[in-house]
């Protein structure tokens, strides 16, 4: 750094080569070494990512056929053998679980956002909503299993449905209030000027809308419900069969899913289940990651515009 | 917008605007009394769990009382239950999960927060750290059984055959144990605690960090001497929030903790949890072992309750706190 002569005369005594930055001064050391130990440490965190997608790929992509994709849980020691059936009964209990706690995510989330936003209720409802985010899921399975599997007399899709659908809600409820809430101002205050009731200014405005914003929450409810595994062995358990039998469609009776599938096949001594379980392990989080990824999507164009 | 899209029905070319009729009203109070009810009935849900599991454990509770909470023993044939070693190994497995998923989660917020990376390579960054939070449990515990133990094994005997006789490394890894367990864990509370951290450090007003500045303090000055102590509150109640994740944690813990039903301070020793427990042995519990499992479910619930519930009360008083220093 070269001063010019006028500026360095007023500070004389000031040594400005101890300005400098330095590595030599430990003060400039302690944080240049910090630096480097965080930045490593976040590099590190993104192992475990690559490491289980790279794992997915090798040990799990081989084994993906039209056979594995479609026919049934092979037994102990035969060959081939899929999942076709532990994929629709995932897909069975997801849509379950998705069509109990969208409807109902949403209207909670319209009182939360739009209805009543300041009343004692909706406080109370954040709260239950929040509690119920750190629900642990096998204790969601606790609840269907008392809940549905004892009052029905059977492990079936549903109850595996009704406990995803309790992990799903509060996902859904506090997504969609956020979501809601970003509508402007001025577009509810246009429909209310125009003498619009509170439900017409919801249903005709606001929802339209927040549309977006609340498919984004949507998809990330879905992908955490379906890759849920505790919750299915207190409700669905596990099947070998298909839901479809002899032409008749049965669902009150265990019902297989692809995350039961991967934990049982998970500790098998065949390398032909342990093989199936990381195909299994690919497609779902194929599907995870998919859903996921949807939703970001949406609430990027969200915020566009 | 048309009045004929928003559905407000025109009459007269003049305006589209109208009072409401009659069935408006009525169909409006019938619309707001249904979202009041589904609201209600989100708070009545909440209760219904509590109960609901409160309910299923209450032979147990009636049966065994506090002894469970005492004994040690786990046998179904002598219809012995004991929850000591699995509340140690839950909290145990969830403490090693967790500081080691502080470390890196809190390196990332920072690292996020503070500008050290170029635009675009952060965006990757948070990304990838959002979809590790995404990955299922159980392919984690599939991934923990093949890659984490034959990857940690040479270390852990190394370990073991130098260090043993520091507790935590005096036995050794012979396949499922607390470590890959914890490791697994730190991977999945990581995400809750490096996000959290992060808003709470980003909460932080731009004055005070270039006060800082201003006085002559290094980046790492400022953050460990201003920023982190003034976003302290916003990162303990997100380390509170992991704590209580990792506590309900299931699958993968039931497949890689070993499921032993023992106490022991070493890293490499087999245990079980809570969770661990139910999930492995309610498909097959009958009796009075089934009845044991739910009160370890109420046991579960009553531990995760109190720290999510002291975890988002820090969080909210952090963001209140951090709104009055604006």
């Amino acid at each position: 750094m070269s001063a010019p002569v006028e500026i360095t005369h007023a500070f004389e005594d000031v040594n400005l080569a101890k300005l400098e930055m330095s590595l030599r001064s430990p003060r400039t050391l302690a944080s240049a070494v910090l630096s480097a130990v965080a930045v490593t440490a976040s590099l590190v965190a993104c192992v475990p990512l690559v490491s289980v997608l790279a794992m997915l790929l090798y040990r799990g992509g081989s084994r993906i056929t039209w056979e594995a994709l479609t026919a049934l849980p092979p037994a102990a020691m035969a060959a081939g053998g899929g999942f076709g059936n532990a994929l629709v009964g995932t897909v069975t209990m997801v849509g379950i679980a998705t069509a109990i706690s969208v409807p109902a995510g949403i209207l909670a989330a319209s009182f939360l956002a739009l209805i009543g936003p300041e009343t004692r209720t909706a406080s109370a409802v954040r709260f239950a909503a929040k509690v119920l985010t750190g629900l642990p899921s096998v204790l969601a399975g606790v609840f269907a299993y008392g809940a549905v599997v004892l009052v029905t007399g059977s492990f079936s899709a549903p109850a595996g449905g009704v406990a995803l659908a309790v992990l799903m809600l509060p996902t859904v409820i506090l997504t969609a209030e956020e979501a809601i809430k970003m509508v402007p101002t001025r577009m509810k205050e246009a429909a209310i000027g125009m003498g619009a009731t509170q439900s017409q200014l919801l249903l005709r405005v606001v929802l339209p809308t927040a549309m977006p914003g609340i498919l984004t929450g949507v998809m990330l409810a879905i992908a955490r419900a379906a890759g849920e595994t505790a919750p299915l062995l207190f409700t669905a358990l596990f099947s070998s069969y298909w839901l479809l039998d002899l032409g008749r469609l049965n669902l009150m009776k265990p019902t297989a899913s692809l995350a039961v599938l991967i934990y049982n096949f998970s500790s098998a001594p065949y390398d032909n289940q342990v093989s199936l379980a990381w195909a299994a392990s690919l497609v779902l989080v194929v599907m995870v990651l998919g859903f996921n990824i949807a939703g970001q999507v949406l609430s990027r164009n969200r915020h566009r515009r | 917008m048309s009045s004929a899209t928003l559905g407000f029905g025109s009459r007269s070319a003049e305006s589209i605007a109208q009072p409401p009729s009659t069935s408006d009203r009525v169909v409006d109070r019938l619309i707001r009394l249904l979202t009041l009810g589904v609201a209600w009935s989100i708070i009545g849900l909440g209760t219904y769990i509590v109960l609901q599991i409160a309910w299923v454990a209450r032979p147990a509770v009636a049966r065994f009382g506090a002894s469970l909470l005492v004994s040690r023993t786990w046998d179904s044939n002598r219809e012995l239950y004991g929850l000591v070693p699995a509340i140690w190994g839950t909290l145990y497995s969830s403490i090693v999960g967790l500081v080691i998923g502080t470390f890196f989660g809190l390196s990332i917020a920072i690292v996020l927060s503070q500008d050290f990376l170029p635009t675009s390579l952060e965006a990757i960054l948070k990304n990838v750290i959002e979809l590790l939070a995404a990955v299922p449990s159980v392919v984690y515990g599939l991934w923990g059984i093949f890659v984490v133990i034959p990857t940690i094994r040479p270390l852990a005997d190394w370990c073991n055959a130098h260090l043993s006789w520091i507790p935590i490394f005096g036995t050794p890894l012979r396949g499922p144990g607390m470590l890959p367990a914890a490791i697994v864990l730190a991977i999945m509370v990581l995400p809750t605690v490096s996000a959290l951290s992060r808003e709470a450090l980003m909460a932080v007003p731009s004055k005070i960090k270039e006060a800082a500045f201003g006085l002559g303090a290094t980046r790492w000055e400022t953050i460990l001497g201003v920023l982190v102590p003034t976003a302290l509150t916003g990162i303990v109640g997100s380390v509170m929030l992991g704590f209580g994740r990792a506590l309900g944690e299931t699958m993968a813990l039931a497949m890689l903790v070993g499921n032993a039903n023992s106490i022991s301070v070493s890293l490499f020793a087999p245990g079980t949890t809570l969770a661990a427990l139910l999930a492995l042995n309610f498909p097959e519990a009958n009796g009075s072992e089934s009845q044991a499992l739910m009160y370890a479910a109420l046991v579960l619930l009553a531990i995760t309750l109190a720290v999510n519930v002291v975890g988002t009360a820090i969080v909210n008083r952090a963001t209140r706190r951090l709104r009055g220093l604006k």
